[in-house]
């Protein structure tokens, strides 16, 4: 038992503060707007110190909550928590800044002292998931986390579909629970204790069969709260139909529970995996990430579309983890810290950069009343801070240089190219099929985000909403320059943060990384320079510097040059308007048609007739992909368990006396059995 | 410091100047084989003197993104340009980024065009923003996996180191390996400088375009720069292709010598490429857009027995 950190004190105090004050004032939404959320700006500054301090002088002393004795609840600060800890804080700040002016128009109408709770309740939740030190505390946590999310998702519950989501996320995740409370259980025989750190390394010396349980029901747990596939149905229903600053902390942190307990069990739990581990989690990692990104395609709600990109990220993560997986097993550790870099460096980033899009998303959903893309349009000019961000985040999330999301991929794939290189056996071609689909991947995302950017944002509006839509409020674009600008930190920066990582590799591997990923002070490299360089701040300088030059160059000559503004070319037609242009439905169509094997599109066309049926008075065009997982996975598993529902309907006679036998058959069982 | 400067400056000029002459020398050519006369060599530099005199005409619809793009496509691809050796094995700017970072440079000045289309709110714009998203999706992992070919036999991903250990086995660009993705290469540099019969850079029928439709509202210096960029990319990929398989007689050492040696070697190598791309357009009707997946798996299908070679050979 060491000290507590003062500052992880405060801050977890801080947010339960803030959610006594949410209770406070209950029916005072203004005062609940202002103190609830200054709470949770507060435990955030507070814990994103708690984080870099931790980082900064390593400890992996456990600490004991003095509140609560029923069981033992301590809390650990190591790299692996500081780190997550550090993701949450920052994300945090800057959504509960957005928050202070996303709510403001919710006063009148909305009970923010509700809202309030649940949101610190949520934060303190995910707090404690990080830094659990204990099997027991960490699934209290969990608890607290999962349901104060489903309370958050249902903030909006007059509306049927969310209720439905809602309900939908709160049953998967606890049989996600469920899953996970076996797997601890398992391994908590064999330890004698329900400490993490008599876990430490313990599931690599069981059995083989045991090894196998543990680590599936621990990938298939957590991956229903990260949203691996086919586990991912919840989270496209759920992310959006919560306000969008709840979104924005779903999408960006708490799924990233998920990818926390998977590294947890992953590099703590296990010591050398078996190497089948790595090809299963690798595979669904390629999986996740392109399902994920083909139904964002075709996804024409701004929310969900996001929602979608979350899945694929998480996939991309997943497969840095796959890869990690297989160099432990196949004996290269240094292999294994590059790709365990670039998956949590991928994780922060997705954090950062999909906090940003949901929140502009959240914009632009306020002002223009829909999530509807095909309503939108036009939107650079009304809401011009609100379309720089929202760019910035486009970038970034596509992986395009300079910015985070390029650095983290280009890590993911240099992970991914060194593999080859590491077995004879046929495994090794799994390493460069990854590598190019994460391409695809990748690629579909940037065509996915230039229908998300354009559609939205560019030419004419397309609904008289969107005319008339107006700027955000200052506080909301504070948050979104917060995260934008660390976009351009994180990915120009990259060869300075890279150090952060150092105690977490010592942690999980015993050797820092930063030394074979940092060439001459201002570039990245894989190992070696031989093996292939980039410097993100570099091409930055280079870029703006061609650019810029020819930017000058152009504008002296324009100057004795007639620059004149006129309609864009109309085929003739009577001017051009916002029915002429191109659709998000009709950008997509491509892929909708060639990877129609997987969509299983279907189309309808009705047209209707007045008098001749050579002259339709209005054509109606339905479109639509067929929901595959809902209708080959779900739809039979959701029938077999309303089936046995009913078998199990015989012995719920509702007689307290039937109750009664149960119970006393039940203890005379346990104690003929169980008891030895 | 101030040496590796004047060097990238002198693989930059080369690269501005000597893009416009590959496209000209691809038309002349085909003009050529088509028993025409052709527009002369030097048209494409004085289209884009013109177009530079010109003044311009901006849609109304359009935003900053518009005016923007062009800068950011011409920036994009003249530093990916720097990341690749031309004249010499050891690229300017190498250490700045190999070949992963010259693809999604690409790709980000790909990225503004596309939303450059959408941005004139007409249909064309819109139209060719959607395919040539479509496509460059599709062309993505093949000619990924074809660069990891490459990058697995030189065990790096720096296209200096790739060229050095392309130079010095002499015969390595006849392994089974090297020549499937060599293939493979080829069809991506097809489909991603929009020639027949992905694209067909000559048309100007609506139904037909990709990368025409998008620029479709850029006149003056704007569509000059990305004439020009586009002209950069197609020599850029050709360069790459050549130096990455092919690149026996390229320098290992900056020299004013070696430098001539390499410069002479690279254009006959771009004389001989550019021989095959025009014998491919001549010989080729464009495809129907939905066929172009086909090729594009083809590619894939390449690639992929390039690197399963490697078991056997």
């Amino acid at each position: 038992m060491g000290l507590p950190d003062p500052f992880l004190a405060s801050a977890l105090l801080s947010f339960l503060a803030g959610a006594i004050s949410g209770l406070a004032t209950w029916k005072r939404p203004a005062a609940a707007r202002i103190v609830a959320f200054a709470f949770a700006v507060l435990g955030s500054l507070l814990l994103a110190v708690a984080g870099c301090r931790a980082l900064s002088q390593p400890t992996s002393a456990t600490w004991s909550m003095p509140l609560v004795t029923l069981f033992p609840c301590t809390v650990r600060l190591d790299p692996l928590s500081a780190f997550f800890t550090l993701t949450l804080a920052i994300l945090a700040l800057a959504v509960s800044v957005y928050s202070f002016g996303y709510l403001r128009p919710m006063e009148r109408t909305r009970n923010l002292g509700a809202l309030g709770f649940f949101y610190n309740a949520l934060l303190l939740g995910l707090a404690l998931v990080f830094t659990a030190a204990n099997a027991f505390f960490f699934l209290s946590a969990w608890e607290v986390m999962a349901v104060s999310a489903f309370c958050l998702v249902t903030f909006e519950h007059e509306k049927a579909e969310t209720r439905r989501a809602a309900l939908v996320y709160i049953v998967m995740s606890h049989a996600g629970t469920a899953m996970l409370l076996a797997a601890f259980l398992l391994l908590a025989a064999f330890a004698g204790s329900m400490d993490f750190a008599s876990f430490h390394l313990l599931a690599s010396k069981l059995p083989p069969a045991e090894q196998g349980a543990v680590f599936l029901l621990f990938f298939a747990g957590f991956g229903v709260k990260a949203g691996i596939v086919p586990l991912h149905v919840w989270l496209p229903d759920a992310h959006p139909v919560a306000p969008s600053n709840v979104s924005a902390l779903m999408s960006g942190i708490v799924i990233k529970c998920g990818i926390y307990g998977m590294a947890r069990v992953f590099f703590d739990f296990f010591g050398r995996p078996p190497l089948w581990t790595g090809t299963v989690v690798l595979a669904l990692g390629v999986i996740t990430a392109l399902v994920g990104v083909l139904y964002a395609l075709q996804e024409h709600d701004l929310k969900r579309l996001l929602a979608y990109h979350s899945i694929e990220n998480i996939g991309i993560i997943v497969m840095g983890f796959g890869a990690a997986l297989m160099f432990r097993a196949l004996g290269h550790p240094n292999l294994a810290a590059i790709a365990i870099v670039g998956a949590l460096y991928h994780t922060l980033n997705h954090a950062i950069f999909k906090g940003l899009l949901f929140l502009a998303a959240g914009s632009v959903v306020q002002n223009v009343h829909t999530r509807n893309m095909e309503e939108m349009g036009g939107l650079v000019r009304r809401m011009p801070g609100t379309a720089f961000f929202f760019l910035i985040g486009a970038i970034a999330i596509s992986g395009l240089p300079p910015l985070n999301g390029f650095v983290s991929e280009w890590l993911t794939y240099q992970a991914l190219l060194a593999g080859f290189g590491t077995t004879h056996s046929l495994t090794r071609m799994m390493f460069p099929i990854a590598g190019s689909l994460l391409a695809l991947t990748a690629a579909l995302a940037a065509a996915c985000f230039v229908k998300a950017f354009g559609i939205p944002f560019l030419a004419l509006p397309r609904s008289e909403a969107a005319a008339n839509a107006r700027e955000a409020a200052p506080e909301m674009q504070y948050a979104m320059a917060l995260l934008a600008a660390a976009c351009f930190v994180l990915g120009l920066g990259a060869t300075w943060i890279l150090p952060v990582f150092d105690p977490i590799t010592i942690q999980v591997l015993g050797a820092p990384v930063s030394p074979s990923l940092i060439a001459h002070g201002i570039a990245l490299q894989a190992g070696t320079a031989q093996s292939g360089t980039v410097s993100p701040v570099g091409i930055a300088l280079v870029f703006f510097a061609l650019a810029g030059t020819a930017a000058f160059l152009v504008n002296r000559r324009l100057r004795h040059a007639r620059v004149a503004t006129g309609p864009s070319w109309d085929c003739g037609l009577p001017g051009l308007t916002s029915d002429n242009e191109y659709t998000a439905t009709a950008f997509s169509k491509p892929l909708r048609l060639i990877f129609s094997a997987f969509y299983r599109p279907n189309r309808e066309i009705r047209p209707d007739y007045d008098v001749s049926p050579y002259y339709p008075s209005a054509i109606r065009f339905e479109s639509g992909i067929e929901p595959t997982f809902e209708k080959y996975f779900y739809g039979p598993l959701k029938a077999w368990v309303f089936g046995l529902s009913r078998r199990m309907l015989a012995i719920q006679a509702g007689s307290i006396h039937a109750y009664l036998a149960y119970i006393f058959v039940t203890l005379i069982l346990l104690l003929l059995f169980g008891v030895r | 410091m101030i040496a590796s400067f004047l060097i990238a400056l002198v693989q930059l000029l080369l690269l501005l100047t000597v893009a416009p002459l590959v496209g000209g020398l691809i038309k002349t050519l085909k003009a050529r084989l088509q028993i025409r006369r052709g527009p002369g060599i030097l048209q494409p530099y004085w289209d884009l003197y013109k177009l530079f005199q010109k003044g311009m005409v901006l849609p109304d619809t359009a935003s900053w993104i518009f005016a923007a793009t062009p800068y950011v496509v011409f920036g994009a691809t003249a530093i990916a340009g720097l990341m690749i050796p031309m004249i010499s094995a050891k690229a300017p700017l190498g250490l700045f980024g190999g070949v992963l970072a010259v693809v999604y440079l690409l790709g980000l000045g790909r990225f503004f065009l596309a939303l450059a289309g959408l941005d004139t709110g007409s249909s064309f714009g819109g139209l060719g923003s959607s395919r040539e998203m479509t496509i460059a999706a599709l062309a993505e992992p093949a000619m990924m996996l074809a660069v990891f070919t490459v990058a697995i036999g030189a065990n790096s991903t720096s296209l200096s180191e790739i060229a050095r250990v392309a130079t010095s086995t002499t015969w390595h660009f006849l392994a089974p390996a090297q020549m499937l993705a060599f293939a493979a290469l080829f069809l991506v540099l097809i489909a991603e400088t929009g020639r027949i019969p992905v694209d067909n850079p000559a048309t100007h029928l609506e139904l037909t375009m990709i990368h025409e439709a998008m620029i479709l509202e850029y006149s003056g210096p704007y569509l000059g720069l990305i004439e020009w960029g586009a002209s950069v990319k197609q020599l850029l990929l050709m360069t790459l292709l050549i130096n990455s398989f092919l690149p026996f007689g390229l320098q290992s050492k900056w020299s004013l010598g070696g430098v001539l040696i390499s410069l002479a070697y690279l254009l006959l190598k771009l004389l001989v490429l550019a021989v095959s791309i025009v014998l491919v357009e001549t010989t080729n009707a464009k495809m129907r857009f939905f066929r172009v997946p086909d090729l594009l798996a083809m590619a894939f299908t390449l690639a992929a027995l390039g690197l399963v070679s490697t078991f056997l050979f």
